[in-house]
């Protein structure tokens, strides 16, 4: 189990937590002037990613906010966790490797 | 390639078997072939043997970065069935439970098909309506799938609790006697063997690391980890890697990958007869030939690679297995392992063209896509060697999600995930 450092109350179990897909998606400003495609997209297109995610987490079973996370999919360490409304962290140096020490 | 029969079984046990040569050759790649597959799961060697046995490609190659049927072919609960909804999926699923039933012939290898039924529990008014759905759907598709009561599912499954006694007791079933298992490695074997005897190179630890495109942008090759291939067609069928491949390509699709687990138990005398699964409280069992019991947890929520899960995933499978089946509550897990699947939105596949010219894809299987393997490469074998979908997978584009023509089955596992 994941032990997920929540901004506002600190480390939880993974339990308490939903994983509440990829970040940093805008719905569209216009929506009548976008195209299929670009609906599409902001419906269904998410990062993949094998490396470094940037996706949101909510702390259901705990203060109920929800949060963003960079976490690595290939050792499922999280380097960070940052409020909704911040900027998407630059990554320190290089990611670290193995699950939290 | 060998053929095997009683008599071959007969001549080796009196020559001490030495006689058997390997089941494949360990073939190394050429500079340049007509097709190459990404992926020797049972989906790629499919979608290889059919090229090679139907549309007379046999210049062509599997690539595999590890071993074959090393990925989500060897790490499934190997259910069959095909009582799926929607009228293009059933077409699909059905087509491949139709290659299962002749398959051990057609590719003269024991994949030990065992059509032993497939029992879909019901625990609310709810999941009686769905599958009753299902059941008329199926119907009118030419499916089979039948209502059973309690008493008939009990019948049916004797180690089955009916009790009123439980938080959800058991409602009805929904049963496709046609439904049942295979044995996994078999079938990537067997579809090993068959493709090899038609020429195909098989091509294990080479992994993909670059798409080559010419200047109108139609693949011209691949990057390997043993060097590069010429080619002018590359299907992609790398499950949970899918993204990364097509990646490669500059192509983007509509997939997240997530681990999926599994368990065994330890292995017992026959006492479960058939497959149950239960989408409401997330139980999924069957019996392997080898006596273990064999039990599918669910995915984890969030996207991995890491083919591993949280262990609170099959503890909660675990809880729903003792309710249903009281007998096992004793019994000790010996194993359990993730692999990771690759999700649409809709949890249907997608197997099409794509939008780079030369470039086919087979993908987003998600949570149950070993059931299909025969149909997957059959019709995907077709797509490679026409350029254009064979009429069953037609419907299952890339465009779909532009186009809001969703094949929207919401879980291709019968269990939630």
């Amino acid at each position: 189990m994941l032990v997920i450092h929540c901004p506002y109350c600190g480390p939880r179990p993974e339990l308490e937590f939903r994983h509440c897909g990829q970040a940093h998606i805008a719905r569209p400003l216009d929506p009548s002037a976008q195209t299929a495609d670009e609906w599409g997209e902001y419906l269904y297109l998410r990062e993949n990613p094998k490396g470094m995610h940037a996706e949101r987490w909510r702390h259901m079973h705990g203060c109920g906010r929800f949060f963003n996370a960079l976490r690595d999919t290939t050792t499922d360490f999280f380097v960070t966790t940052y409020k909704c409304g911040e900027p998407r962290p630059a990554l320190p140096g290089t990611a670290p490797v193995g699950g939290q020490r | 390639m060998q053929k095997f029969s009683a008599w071959s079984l007969l001549k080796e046990a009196f020559g001490g078997q030495q006689g058997w040569q390997p089941q494949w050759r360990r073939a190394a790649p050429k500079a340049e072939y007509d097709a190459i597959i990404v992926g020797g799961g049972g989906h790629g060697l499919g979608a290889a043997y059919y090229l090679a046995a139907e549309h007379g490609l046999t210049n062509i190659a599997v690539v595999e970065k590890g071993w074959i049927g090393g990925g989500n072919t060897g790490r499934n609960t190997t259910i069959i069935r095909s009582n799926y909804l929607f009228n293009e999926s059933a077409q699909l699923y059905d087509h491949s439970v139709k290659l299962w039933e002749t398959l051990s012939q057609v590719l003269n290898y024991n994949v030990m098909f065992s059509p032993r039924g497939v029992m879909m529990l019901a625990h609310t008014v709810h999941d009686v309506q769905v599958f009753k759905r299902h059941i008329h759907a199926n119907r009118a598709n030419g499916v089979d799938n039948e209502w059973l009561t309690p008493e008939e599912a009990k019948a049916f499954c004797p180690p089955l609790n009916i009790g009123d006694d439980i938080r959800y007791p058991v409602m009805g079933a929904a049963l496709q006697r046609r439904g049942g298992t295979a044995r996994h490695d078999a079938v990537a074997w067997g579809y090993a063997r068959a493709a090899d005897a038609l020429g195909v190179d098989i091509i294990e630890n080479c992994e993909v690391t670059g798409i080559r495109r010419d200047a109108n942008g139609a693949v011209e090759g691949i990057e390997t980890t043993r060097g590069s291939i010429r080619t002018r067609k590359v299907g992609v069928s790398a499950a949970g890697h899918s993204s990364v491949v097509l990646g490669m390509a500059g192509v983007k699709l509509p997939l997240e990958s997530f681990p999926l687990q599994a368990l065994v138990s330890e292995p017992v005398k026959p006492a479960f007869p058939c497959v149950v699964m239960s989408n409401s409280i997330h139980a999924y069992i069957s019996q392997s030939d080898k006596g273990e019991l064999v039990i599918g947890a669910s995915s984890d929520s969030y996207n991995s690679y890491t083919q591993r899960g949280s262990l609170h995933i099959n503890a909660h499978t675990l809880a729903a297995i003792c309710e249903l089946f009281p007998a096992f509550r004793r019994m000790r897990m010996l194993r359990n392992w993730g692999g990771i699947v690759d999700v649409t939105p809709d949890r249907s596949p997608i197997i099409a063209k794509t939008p780079v010219k030369g470039l086919y894809v087979n993908c987003g299987w998600g949570t149950g896509g070993f059931k299909a393997t025969p149909g997957s490469g059959h019709v995907f074998a077709h797509t490679i060697a026409h350029d254009e979908p064979h009429p069953i997978n037609a419907p299952f584009t890339i465009e779909r999600f532009r186009d809001g023509l969703l094949i929207d089955e919401a879980a291709a596992a019968a269990v939630a995930h």
